[in-house]
C-alpha cells in the first residue's frame, strides 16, 4: 500500500484521530492531578513544587512536546476531516430530523474548536507566562519571628530561605539570576533556587475583581464544551480503532463517567478560587 | 389494528427536472389518502393526480415493493425511510400519518449520490465499491467447490449473514451527517471477512474497496451511529469497527 494512504485515506484519519485523542485524555488525566493541588492549603508548595518538575524534567519535556503535536495533529485532522464531510453533501435537506444521532456527536467540531480556542488563551494566560514571563514572581512566605514579619523566599532545599527584601538580600550578598537562581555575587556561587510562583499567578488570576468572574465563567463553559466532547469522543475512539465487542459497553459507561468527572474536577478549581479561597 | 380511514395531507416534494436542473420542493395537497395504502402507493396516487391535471408525474425509485430489493430510498420527514425503523420506504405505511400532515419527502443529499431526476438519485457509487473488491474469486469452470463442503462456526455464519442482509438502499449515506458510506462497505467488507472463502482475498479487498470508497467522495464516519438506527436491516456499527481492524491489519502488511 502506498505510504500516503496511511496518513490519507478515511480510515487513516480515524485512526489518528483516534490515537491523538486517547492520548490527550491521558493528558488530561495528569493535568487534572496536577490542578488539583492548587486546593491543597500547603502554602502552594505542592503546586509550585509540581509546576517546576512540570517544566524542567526531560521525561515531561518529551510527554509535552507529544502533547504539543498530538493537539496540533487533532486539530489539523479534525478540520480536514470536517471539511471532507462537508463537501460530501453539497446540498442538504429541508427537514432534518436528528433523532437518530446524540447532539454530542454532531457537534464535536464546534466543540472541538471551542476547546482549541480555550486551549490557546489558556496557555497565554499561565503556559506563556510560566516559560517566558520576566516578572514571573517567586514563591515567598510570611514568618513572624519576636514579632516582626519577614518576607523570605522559598528555595527546593527543604528549610533554606532567603530575605526578600531587597535591601537585606544586599546586606547577605545576594542577587537574582536567571529569574529564578539565588547567587552570592562576590563568589559567584549559586546558593539555591527559588520557585516561580505559579499558584499565585492562577489564584491572582481567577480572584481578580475585574475579570476573575469573567474568567471563571468561560473557564466552566469551556469544560462544559470539553465534557460533551469527551462524551461522544472517548468511546468513538474505541470504535474507530476497531474495538467493538464485549467490553464496549464498560468503554462505553467508563467513557461516560471520564466525560462527567475529569471535566467536572477542572470545573471546581476555578470555582473554588474564585468563591471561597480566602 | 383500527380500521383503515382516509386522510388528507399536504406534500412538500423536491422536484427536479435532470441532473443540471436546480431543484426545488413543490407543495402538493392530496385528499382521500388511505391510511392503509403504502407510502409508494400515496406516491401513485398522486401522481394519477398529476397525470390527470396534464402535469409531469414525480419520478421516484422502487422494485420489488416487499423490502428486499434496496431499489426504493425517500428522506421522509427528516428521515430515511420515514418515520418508523427497520423498513424500507415500500413498507411505509400512510397509518404512520395523521389527516393534515405535512409530509417533506426529499432524495438522498450526497455528493456521490447526484440527483438524475426528482427523487431518483444514481447510487452506482455503490456498484463501483462492490466492483472493487467485494465478491470471491472463484472458478466457474465446472468442478465448483460446494460453499457448505467447508464448516463454519455458527457465530461466524451468522454474523456474515447479517453484515449480508444489506440491501445497498443507501439509506445509511442519507442519514449520516457526513455523507459517508462506511455502514455499507463495513457490512460488505465483513460478510467476506468472516467466512473462510472471503479470507483469501481480504487483504487487497478492504483497500481495494475503502480507496474505492473514499474517491467516490463519501465523506467519513465520526460514530454518530445515525446509519445503524435508520438501516432497514439493521447492520450493526460492528461492522465498521470490522472494517476498520481489517483495514489496519490490511496497512500493515
Amino acid at each position: 500500500m502506498a505510504k500516503s494512504a496511511f496518513l490519507k485515506s478515511s480510515i487513516a484519519k480515524k485512526y489518528w484521530m483516534a490515537l491523538t485523542g486517547l492520548f490527550l485524555c491521558l493528558f488530561l488525566t495528569g493535568h487534572l492531578l496536577g490542578n488539583l493541588q492548587l486546593l491543597i492549603p500547603d502554602n502552594a508548595l505542592h503546586f509550585n513544587q509540581y509546576a517546576l518538575f512540570m517544566t524542567t524534567n526531560p521525561a515531561v519535556k518529551i510527554l509535552s512536546y507529544l502533547t504539543y503535536i498530538s493537539i496540533l495533529f487533532h486539530a489539523i485532522d479534525g478540520i480536514l476531516l470536517t471539511i471532507q464531510n462537508k463537501k460530501a453533501r453539497p446540498v442538504g435537506y429541508a427537514k432534518t430530523d436528528g433523532s437518530s444521532s446524540s447532539m454530542a456527536s454532531r457537534n464535536m467540531a464546534v466543540l472541538g474548536t471551542i476547546i482549541l480556542v480555550f486551549i490557546v488563551t489558556h496557555m497565554a494566560n499561565f503556559w506563556a507566562v510560566m516559560h517566558f514571563d520576566k516578572k514571573m514572581p517567586l514563591q515567598s512566605v510570611t514568618i513572624e519571628n519576636m514579632g516582626q514579619k519577614m518576607e523570605l523566599y522559598v528555595t527546593t532545599d527543604t528549610g533554606k530561605f532567603f530575605p526578600k527584601d531587597s535591601i537585606q538580600m544586599m546586606q547577605n550578598g545576594l542577587e537574582i539570576r536567571n529569574r529564578t537562581e539565588f547567587y552570592n555575587k562576590q563568589a559567584n556561587l549559586k546558593m539555591g533556587e527559588g520557585y516561580k510562583d505559579l499558584y499565585k499567578i492562577t489564584i491572582a488570576f481567577f480572584k481578580d475583581p475585574k475579570m476573575g468572574l469573567i474568567a471563571t465563567i468561560l473557564y466552566v463553559l469551556a469544560m462544559f464544551a470539553l465534557s460533551f466532547h469527551l462524551l461522544h469522543g472517548f468511546q468513538s475512539a474505541f470504535q474507530s480503532l476497531g474495538i467493538n465487542n464485549k467490553f464496549t459497553p464498560a468503554i462505553k459507561k467508563f467513557g461516560t463517567a471520564f466525560a462527567i468527572i475529569v471535566p467536572l474536577l477542572f470545573a471546581i478549581i476555578p470555582i473554588y478560587i474564585h468563591f471561597l479561597l480566602k | 389494528m383500527s380500521a383503515a380511514k382516509n386522510i388528507n395531507i399536504t406534500l412538500k416534494i423536491w422536484r427536479q427536472k435532470d441532473s443540471k436542473a436546480k431543484g426545488n420542493l413543490e407543495t402538493y395537497t392530496l385528499n382521500n389518502v388511505s391510511t392503509a395504502s403504502s407510502f409508494l402507493e400515496m406516491l401513485d396516487q398522486l401522481n394519477e393526480q398529476l397525470v390527470n391535471e396534464r402535469k409531469e408525474p414525480i419520478a421516484f425509485d422502487h422494485d420489488c415493493r416487499e423490502g428486499i430489493c434496496g431499489m426504493c430510498s425517500l428522506y421522509i420527514n427528516g428521515r430515511a425511510h420515514g418515520p418508523d425503523t427497520g423498513i424500507t420506504t415500500c413498507q411505509l405505511h400512510m397509518r404512520m400519518f395523521n389527516d393534515g400532515d405535512t409530509i417533506y419527502v426529499e432524495p438522498w443529499r450526497s455528493r456521490a449520490f447526484p440527483v438524475i431526476k426528482d427523487l431518483v438519485v444514481d447510487r452506482s457509487a455503490f456498484d463501483r465499491i462492490q466492483q472493487a473488491g467485494g465478491f470471491v474469486s472463484v472458478n466457474t469452470s465446472g468442478n465448483t467447490i460446494d460453499a457448505n463442503a467447508i464448516p463454519i462456526p455458527k457465530d461466524d455464519a451468522d454474523k456474515a449473514f447479517e453484515a449480508a442482509a444489506c440491501i445497498g438502499c443507501g439509506a445509511c449515506v442519507a442519514t449520516c451527517k457526513n455523507g459517508s458510506a462506511m455502514l455499507f462497505v463495513g457490512a460488505k467488507v465483513s460478510q467476506y471477512a468472516l467466512l473462510p472463502q472471503g479470507k483469501v482475498e481480504a487483504t487487497q479487498r478492504v483497500l481495494n474497496m475503502v480507496r474505492q470508497m473514499d474517491e467516490e467522495g463519501f465523506g467519513n464516519c465520526t460514530n454518530t451511529g445515525a446509519c445503524e438506527i435508520e438501516c432497514p436491516k439493521g447492520i450493526s456499527l460492528e461492522n465498521i469497527a470490522r472494517m476498520n481492524r481489517e483495514y489496519l491489519k490490511a496497512s500493515l502488511k
